[in-house]
Formats: structure tokens, C-alpha cells, sequence
């Protein structure tokens, strides 16, 4: 009897744990889901507004979805569809003689029964829609704000400036990483807390002295002080240098490399995870950079980014929703795409850089 | 912290004893600030001599446009800033008022996501993850163009899911004007910040993840519940990166610029709401070319960025829980 009544409670607590587990999983998943999905409306909304059409905007009962007041082509011309209501039932009907108190309608479903007489107001009756995304809003808006001069424009700065960052942060690092230098830790620390500097105490003489040069208006200010190497890109190579066991330089130093040797043979190579994750950092605030190339390129929008082009075609287009909304997708695509391939150095590399400072 | 420990270490091994380096430490230094030398030359000539000059900028009249009429004008400048011109003083208050919105909002925003990415219970955590962070990667400028099309009065997909849920007149001139009722802009703005909750969040997810498992085990033998293990381990744990977030959070804030003047070219709209502290100084600088006032204004929001700065790391030892200190 005791055994009996042991056993009973255990096998019942198991059951109630694993149903407990159970209903927490539904429910914190089902939670996620709801969350997930408010966070990405927005999305889906650009989506399906850039595919309707201009009159969409303004017409009352115009459904969510992107579509167009149907028609129906009828002995060679074309008629608008109504919804036409007969007792309970609700008749989509294209119209085809418009009277005041009586019209004539064909049922596209069986136009050989031909003309049906309706009696009563047509001008009360709503339209039918019908799906109709516009593809061409895409390529409009593509032609109209000169895409592929911007994307070009924002390709080579992104590029370029990627190229300058990554290099100097990784030769910086490994200055910080493997030599002892007198005052280092001074100097490291005065690099971090470069990151917390307000951008702006510097940019009103560093724009005079670019303007004295005359190179506001062009993309040098932007580009040349990436060569330069910035906090963060740094911080987070020199982390990643440090785990490099510090014997495979001194077995290459034994055999006569110098540092510039250590440095390309050894160092780069076994870092490619961390570079990678600093040049996509730079990539990718190269392409949503605006204060930057607002300032340096006022007045020369055939040197604009994306991110100002976008803004000058908003002020212009304020009106055309689904071109701007269009517009906004198209500039985004490269570096979504981008992240869905390379999520896994990029994660790293923000885990890196906000985990360990 | 363990940066500064491993470098205490390094400096005993640096100091030779007779407190003269050797030859062979002289060349390894020469070669270590050769490979420093692209960062040392880029904070002198990108740091040290702008904020410089910034600050002898601020005691000139000086217009960019007409160089040689440049004036020596004493702290001028900053009397207008500090105590004649009232809007330095009202976008600042706006600044702030924004920010306490936004960033508590955001952080928390982070940790939620951060909390429920990290529970045992949901299914398919990679995947939320990536779809959480995607709307990150897509450049502010079309987050606030596509945010202000959802957000739209009328048209938008917010007041209509509104309306038809609850059947509040959310449409319209009479509904919920997000982006032209100064009540609601400050939300509507700070909306559009959750878009950006992809890096916080992992940083955060990976703060839980680090927290050791024993303390749970512990926890859970004396019979804590799910709350009392959130506020006592889990949130302690990781006040360290939630310092970060916030000092970052702050800092940004007091630069708030580019919703405002994606979406009203910086007018201020509505009822100046949005002429935050960054939008004025673009504006001193860069519309009417004041840049001896410009960089008064920058040295300003230098000084409040260190103030806030400084305070922040003074409350720290009150609340932020060092745990790799004591390893």
C-alpha cells in the first residue's frame, strides 16, 4: 500500500510537468508570435503599398490589399464592375447602360444571357476591386530618384571607406595587441572614449578646413577619415587578437619574420571571422550614413547616397506614397540581404563589441 | 575590466629594473606606435585639434562664406547660448524630454525581447532572432519613411487596426494624429526607434546567456519563482551591459537628428516638438553658416555629454554589478 501510494503523486507530478512545459511553451511562443508580428506591420505594409496604385490613396471602400476598380471588356469596350445587391444576394455586374432610375448590367460570369435590367440608382452602387499590384511602381520609382546613380555612389563610399576601416583597425589592433608601448593603457583608454565623443564638438573646424580646401561638395571628407581607424572597429580586433596564442608568433619571429610578416601570415589570416564582422559593422553604417554626406554634398545630388537621395526624393514626392514607400524598399534590399548571409560573424561582432567593453 | 587587469599585469612585465628600457623593448616600442600610427594620426588631426579649434571657433563671429571678417568676440557666444537665446535652453528640455521617452522604452523594448529569445519555452529562438533584428539593418532614412506611411492619420495601418479592433474614431483629423499632435509625437518617434532594437538585443540576449546556470539551479532548490529570479539574478547579472546600452543610449540622444529632418526638414513640426538640440545646432551652422555660434552649441553639448557621462559612471558602483572583477 505504501509503495502504492509513492508511486501515484511521482507518475502525476511527472504528468503535471510535462503539461506545465507544454501550455509554457504555447504560451511564450504564441507571445513571440503576436510581438513578432505587430514589429513587422510596418513591413508588411511598405510592401503592399508600394504595389498599389495611385488612386487608391483617396478612393472610399478602396480594400487593404493592392488593387484596382475591376472592368470588363464587353463586345469590345470596357466596363466598370459594381456590386449589385438583388434580394440577400450580392451580384458582381459590369455596367453597361447607365440610366437614372434604371440601368443595364452583363454578368461577366455569363455574358451570353446578355443585358440584365436593374432597376435603381447606379451612382449608389460600389465598385468592385480587383487585385492589381503594380510592379511598375518599383521600376518608376527606381527611374525617378536614379537609382543606379546612387546605388553606384553608395556602393564605392561603402566600399572604399570599408576597405580604409578595416585595414587601419587591424593594423592598429595588432599595435595594441603585441607591443609593449610606453603609456599604452593611456592611449587605449583615450581610443575608447573617442567612441563617446558627440561627433559634432569636431565637425564645424573639420568642415572649414575641408571647405578651405575645397573639398566640400566632393566625397574626400567622408572617405579620408577612415583610413584613420575608429574605436570601435579596433576595440574589436584587438579583442580577437589577444585570443591568438601568442607561440605561433614567436615560432614565426624564431624563423625570422618581422612584425609585417607576423602580422600578414599569422594574424590575418586566423582573424578572418573578426575582420569580417568589422568590415560588414562599416559596410553597413556606410550605407545608412546621412549627417556625414547631408553636410559634405549639399547642392550635388549627383553625388548623393542613398539615405540623402531618399530623403531629397521624399520632400519631392511627398504625395506619391507608393513610390516613396517603393523607393524605401529598394534601398534597403542590399543590406538585408547582405545580413541574412552573414548574420552569424555580424552577431558576433556586436556581441564582441557591446558584451566586453 | 579584465582589460585593465590583463594591462597591470603587462605593466609589471614592462618596467625593466633599473627603470631604463633596453634596446630590444626601444624597438619593439618603435614598431608598436608604427602600427599605432594611422589612429594617433587620425586623433590628433580628427579629434584633439577639431575640438580645439571648436573651441576658439566659439569665440568668434565667424561665417565660413566671408572668412576674413572673422571677429574675436570673447564668450559672446556663449552668453547668447546660455542665457539670451531661449531656444537652446527649449530644445534641450525637448532633447531630454524625447529621450526619457525613447531610451527607457527601447531598453526595455530590448530586454523583453532579449528575456523571451532566451526562455527554454519558445520554439524556433534563431529564427525570431533574425526576424527581430532585420528592420536594423534597413537604413533609418526608409524606416522613417516607411514608419510614417504606417503611421499615417488616415491612411495608415496603425489607426486603422485601432479603429477596427476597438472602435475608437482613430482615423482621421479627429483621431490620432501620431506625427502632428504634439502630445503623440514623441511616441510616434520613439516607434520608430524600436525598428532599431537588433543590436541591444543581442547584446543583452548574450548577457543572459552568460549568466551562470548554478545561480538558476540555486535559485530554484530554495524555490524562487519566475519574477524573483528576473529581479534577483538575471537583471543584476547583467547591469554591466545595460550600463553600456544606457551611457551609448544617452549619448545618442543629445544627437537625435535624423527622424526630425527626414520628415520636416527640421521646422520643428509640430508646434516645434521636434526642433530637438541637434536639429538647432544644424541649423545655426549649417542654414545660417553661424559657426562660431554652431560650435558654441557643440562645445555645449560636449560639456552636458561629459556632465551625464560622469554622473552616470558616479551611480554606477550604486547599481551595476561587477561580477568579473572579483574572478
Amino acid at each position: 500500500m505504501t509503495g502504492h501510494t509513492a508511486t501515484i503523486p511521482t507518475n502525476r507530478r511527472v504528468m503535471t510537468r510535462k503539461v506545465r512545459k507544454a501550455i509554457a511553451s504555447v504560451l511564450v511562443t504564441g507571445l513571440t508570435l503576436t510581438v513578432l508580428f505587430a514589429f513587422l506591420i510596418p513591413m508588411v505594409y511598405g510592401i503592399v503599398t508600394a504595389l498599389k496604385t495611385d488612386s487608391q490613396f483617396s478612393k472610399i471602400g478602396a480594400p487593404w490589399w493592392p488593387a484596382s476598380e475591376a472592368q470588363y471588356e464587353y463586345e469590345g469596350r470596357y466596363y466598370d464592375i459594381y456590386l449589385v445587391p438583388i434580394g440577400d444576394e450580392l451580384h458582381t455586374w459590369a455596367l453597361v447602360d447607365k440610366g437614372r432610375t434604371v440601368s443595364y448590367f452583363v454578368d461577366p460570369r455569363d455574358p451570353e444571357a446578355g443585358l440584365i435590367e436593374w432597376e435603381g440608382q447606379w451612382r449608389q452602387l460600389e465598385r468592385a476591386w480587383g487585385v492589381d499590384p503594380q510592379w511598375g511602381n518599383f521600376s518608376e520609382a527606381w527611374n525617378t530618384i536614379d537609382f543606379p546613380q546612387l546605388l553606384t555612389n553608395t556602393l564605392v563610399y561603402a566600399g572604399v571607406t570599408t576597405f580604409g576601416a578595416v585595414s587601419s583597425a587591424a593594423l592598429v589592433a595588432y599595435g595594441f595587441a603585441r607591443f609593449r608601448i610606453p603609456k599604452k593603457n593611456v592611449l587605449f583608454i583615450l581610443m575608447l572614449s573617442t567612441v563617446f565623443l558627440p561627433g559634432a564638438v569636431t565637425l564645424i573646424p573639420t568642415y572649414f578646413v575641408w571647405n578651405e580646401l575645397g573639398l566640400v561638395g566632393t566625397w574626400w571628407p567622408l572617405i579620408i577619415p577612415a583610413f584613420f581607424s575608429w574605436g570601435t572597429n579596433v576595440f574589436l580586433l584587438r579583442q580577437f587578437f589577444l585570443t591568438i596564442p601568442r607561440e605561433l608568433d614567436e615560432a614565426a619571429m624564431i624563423d625570422g619574420a618581422g612584425p609585417f610578416r607576423i602580422f600578414f601570415t599569422i594574424i590575418v589570416p586566423q582573424s578572418t571571422s573578426a575582420l569580417t564582422a568589422v568590415a560588414l559593422f562599416h559596410f553597413f553604417y556606410a550605407w545608412n550614413d546621412f549627417f556625414g554626406p547631408l553636410i559634405y554634398l549639399a547642392g550635388n545630388p549627383d553625388k548623393f547616397p542613398i539615405t540623402v537621395g531618399l530623403t531629397a526624393f521624399n520632400n519631392l514626392y511627398s504625395q506619391s506614397t507608393n513610390l516613396i514607400q517603393a523607393a524605401s524598399l529598394v534601398s534597403s534590399i542590399i543590406p538585408v540581404l547582405i545580413f541574412f548571409f552573414a548574420q552569424r560573424a555580424f552577431m558576433q561582432g556586436v556581441v564582441i563589441t557591446g558584451v566586453e567593453k | 575590466m579584465a582589460v585593465l587587469s590583463r594591462s597591470n599585469r603587462e605593466r609589471v612585465r614592462e618596467r625593466p629594473p633599473r627603470g631604463k628600457m633596453t634596446l630590444l623593448q626601444k624597438k619593439e616600442a618603435r614598431w608598436g606606435l608604427m602600427f599605432l600610427s594611422p589612429w594617433l594620426i587620425g586623433f590628433l588631426a580628427f579629434y584633439i585639434l577639431p575640438m580645439l579649434a571648436s573651441f576658439w571657433f566659439s569665440l568668434l563671429d565667424f561665417n565660413p562664406a566671408v572668412p576674413d571678417q572673422a571677429t574675436y568676440i570673447g564668450f559672446e557666444n556663449w552668453t547668447r547660448a546660455l542665457v539670451i537665446d531661449q531656444e537652446v535652453r527649449l530644445s534641450f528640455i525637448r532633447t531630454l524630454k524625447f529621450a526619457a521617452i525613447s531610451l527607457p522604452v527601447g531598453l526595455l523594448f530590448a530586454l523583453f525581447l532579449a528575456v523571451l529569445l532566451n526562455s527554454k519555452n519558445v520554439i524556433g529562438t534563431n529564427l525570431y532572432r533574425t526576424l527581430f533584428y532585420m528592420p536594423s539593418m534597413i537604413p533609418v532614412v526608409a524606416t522613417v519613411l516607411i514608419w510614417n506611411g504606417v503611421l499615417n492619420e488616415q491612411t495608415g495601418w496603425i489607426n486603422v487596426f485601432i479603429q477596427n479592433l476597438t472602435g475608437i474614431q482613430a482615423t482621421g483629423t479627429q483621431g490620432l494624429r501620431w506625427l502632428a499632435d504634439p502630445r503623440l509625437v514623441y511616441y510616434a518617434y520613439t516607434m520608430f526607434g524600436l525598428w532599431g532594437v537588433g543590436p541591444a538585443m543581442i547584446i543583452f540576449l548574450a548577457g543572459l546567456q552568460g549568466v551562470p546556470t548554478e545561480l538558476y539551479e540555486a535559485a530554484e532548490i530554495d524555490g524562487a519563482s519566475w519574477v524573483q529570479r528576473l529581479a534577483r539574478i538575471t537583471i543584476p547579472m547583467i547591469t554591466p551591459v545595460i550600463f553600456y546600452q544606457l551611457v551609448l543610449g544617452v549619448i545618442g540622444s543629445l544627437q537625435y537628428f535624423l527622424a526630425p529632418f527626414v520628415l520636416n526638414r527640421g521646422t520643428g513640426f509640430p508646434e516645434g516638438m521636434t526642433r530637438f538640440y541637434m536639429v538647432y545646432f544644424y541649423k545655426q551652422s549649417f542654414t545660417f553658416f553661424n559657426m562660431g555660434y554652431g560650435a558654441t552649441l557643440a562645445w555645449l553639448m560636449f560639456l552636458v555629454a561629459l556632465v551625464l557621462t560622469v554622473v552616470l559612471f558616479g551611480t554606477a558602483k550604486y547599481w551595476v554589478f561587477y561580477a568579473a572583477e572579483e574572478k
